[in-house]
């Protein structure tokens, strides 16, 4: 099975603490640490956990800069065949349906009988894997935390509310975005990365890919600002030593039932 | 004139609450909007959410086919791209249903997509300005949506007020003719129902709740004397089942569990808005995290910037000593 993996280079939220740029428009970007979308490490596990099943090639793609050449590569460490970066300055400014379009017209080059992508990654949108579906005309299931491989189709089951799995049988080709929990990724060391540093990984431009339209002047959809919003009081903050603390908030649990 | 049509998720016959929110969101995108309901599915459950509808939309169109019996997605994608004039302003909720059926739907449409707004702040011309949020809600963003060829969007649940409903007096059209072929590559099977854990989180009154703060799954034992002392349950956020340091009966959230308890402890959980979506009846939150800046400190009642591998064991020990 030919499947191919869409990652993205993003700030890590568990290790970065946001703060806005002095002219309040954007992230201070200048000391975040990045990293590959959570989401899309669990996509990747579950690709190269079909192919040791049932054979085939993994191959990880993403939309990116020069720096995002090192998420492909993490991935191609845990065990990706193949990576391959999308890049161009027409890019730039891509809204969700520029970057499915982008994919695209890569998708379209190969033949692949899988595409994930991570059910969501840093803008929340969770829209990239369900936009690329509807352009190819495959089918698409979103939050997906089960996939049974058989011929020609697959069962998935997709997170819905209440813990609750709502089962699916998909044809092939199809599209599916992948939630996290539906296996334990396995750990890249700094070994393994080594190992992969020298494997060549092509990157491709917008006239490689023969697409148009697509960055921030044919994106319809735009980020205007980044603001930290006023939702009005807030949480009273106890501080002191951390026995004051602890005896306040002993002292507010006891008058709301908590002790 | 703007022409908003709100998708209306429900189960077992019964709208969810977000049927109530729409009006409101569509007052905040054009106040002159017309806005129809759109009812899928098949049988008595759609009749009664249609009757249900026409109390709180002046239109409410209703799509019955046995194919759409079950909100599948790819099926109900199909069907609406035929009804839905193609320059209007579509509406879902953000959760798992809509996920997977609008930004597809965008696409088929050839409408912009914005996902999981939270707040619309009118239309300029053919702009419309929205508000939704980044990096698991650590920022907010101010959006511009071009809508001259329409728009579909998500919308968060809870995010706008809730009308008073019952009084609309609606009228309904039929537009079961209209679906087309809803031939699909993907078949629902069943849904398998959670497994029950041998703790019901649900019925506690106190939860102390750990994420990703825990660290470490030989640190949950931290909590869970915390919990003891606190004659409480030990539940938690969604990385935490990920990891399979906890079973998934113990996880708070849309996708898990929904809880009532008199105190919620969040110890080292960020607060996303998926997490707290489970956490219903206004507890008293106390919201424990060495992050300042986490956007649980927004919602909790009382807060502390503290380590909680290091804050818990103190706080253990005071209880215990009390």
């Amino acid at each position: 099975m030919e499947i191919l993996v869409c990652v993205k280079r993003v700030p890590d939220t568990a290790e970065n603490e946001f703060e806005l740029n002095g002219a309040g428009n954007d992230l201070d970007r200048d000391d975040l640490v990045y990293s590959v979308n959570e989401w899309d490490n669990y996509a990747v596990e579950e690709a190269i956990q079909i192919v040791d099943k049932v054979g085939g090639n993994v191959t990880v793609v993403t939309v990116g800069d020069d720096e995002s050449e090192e998420v492909l590569r993490r991935e191609m460490a845990m065990g990706a065949n193949n990576g391959i970066l999308l890049s161009d300055d027409a890019f730039e400014g891509s809204d969700g349906k520029g970057i499915a379009a982008i994919l695209k017209a890569e998708i379209e080059k190969g033949s692949y009988d899988l595409i994930m992508t991570g059910a969501q990654a840093d803008e929340g949108a969770g829209q990239v894997g369900g936009m690329l579906a509807a352009m190819l005309d495959m089918p698409y299931a979103s939050l997906v935390n089960k996939i049974e491989v058989g011929d020609s189709k697959i069962t998935v089951g997709r997170e819905i509310e209440g813990g609750n799995q709502e089962m699916n049988e998909m044809q092939l080709p199809c599209v599916l975005s992948i939630q996290t929990g539906i296996n334990e990724p396995r750990y890249v060391g700094i070994r393994g990365i080594r190992k992969v540093a020298k494997l060549d990984i092509p990157v491709k431009s917008a006239s490689d890919l023969g697409v148009e339209g697509v960055g921030d002047a044919g994106a319809k959809t735009k980020r205007v600002d980044y603001f930290v919003p006023d939702l009005g009081d807030g949480a009273e903050m106890l501080e002191g030593s951390t026995d004051e603390i602890i005896e306040k908030l002993i002292e507010k649990l006891k008058a709301k039932g908590g002790l | 004139m703007t022409q908003i049509f709100a998708y209306i998720p429900y189960k077992n016959g019964a709208a969810e609450d977000i049927a109530l929110e729409f009006p409101s969101a569509a007052k905040k995108i054009d106040e002159s909007a017309s806005l129809t309901a759109v009812v899928t599915g098949s049988g008595a459950d759609l009749d009664k959410v249609v009757e249900d509808m026409t109390g709180i939309y002046s239109e409410v169109i209703k799509v019955d086919n046995a194919d759409l019996a079950y909100p599948n997605a790819d099926v109900v994608r199909k069907a609406l791209a035929n009804i839905i004039p193609l320059d209007a302003i579509f509406l879902t909720a953000h959760d798992t249903f809509g996920m997977d059926l609008a930004p597809g739907l965008s696409v088929k449409m050839d409408s912009s997509y914005a996902a999981d707004v939270v707040d619309f702040e009118g239309i300029d011309g053919t702009t419309l300005k929205a508000v939704r949020q980044e990096l698991g809600g650590a920022v907010s963003t101010h959006m511009t949506i071009d809508i001259a060829s329409g728009a579909v969007m998500t919308v968060r649940p809870g995010s706008f007020a809730p009308v008073e409903g019952g009084s609309a007096g609606g009228s309904v059209t039929d537009k079961s003719g209209d679906a087309g072929d809803l031939s699909a590559k993907r078949k629902f099977l069943e849904i398998v129902e959670a497994e029950v854990g041998d703790v019901d989180i649900t019925k506690s009154d106190v939860l102390v709740s750990i994420g990703r703060g825990i660290e470490d799954e030989d640190n949950i034992e931290v909590a869970q004397e915390l919990a003891e002392a606190m004659k409480a349950v030990v539940s938690c956020s969604r990385p935490i089942v990920d990891a399979k340091w906890l079973e998934k009966s113990r996880q708070v959230g849309t996708s898990g569990q929904t809880v009532k308890p008199k105190v919620y402890m969040a110890m080292g959980i960020s607060g996303s808005f998926q997490h707290l979506g489970g956490v219903k009846g206004n507890p008293f939150i106390v919201a424990v995290n060495k992050n300042p800046k986490a956007p649980i400190f927004q919602v909790a009642d009382v807060g502390v910037v503290e380590d909680i591998l290091d804050f818990m064991p103190e706080l253990t020990e005071a209880i215990n000593d009390l």
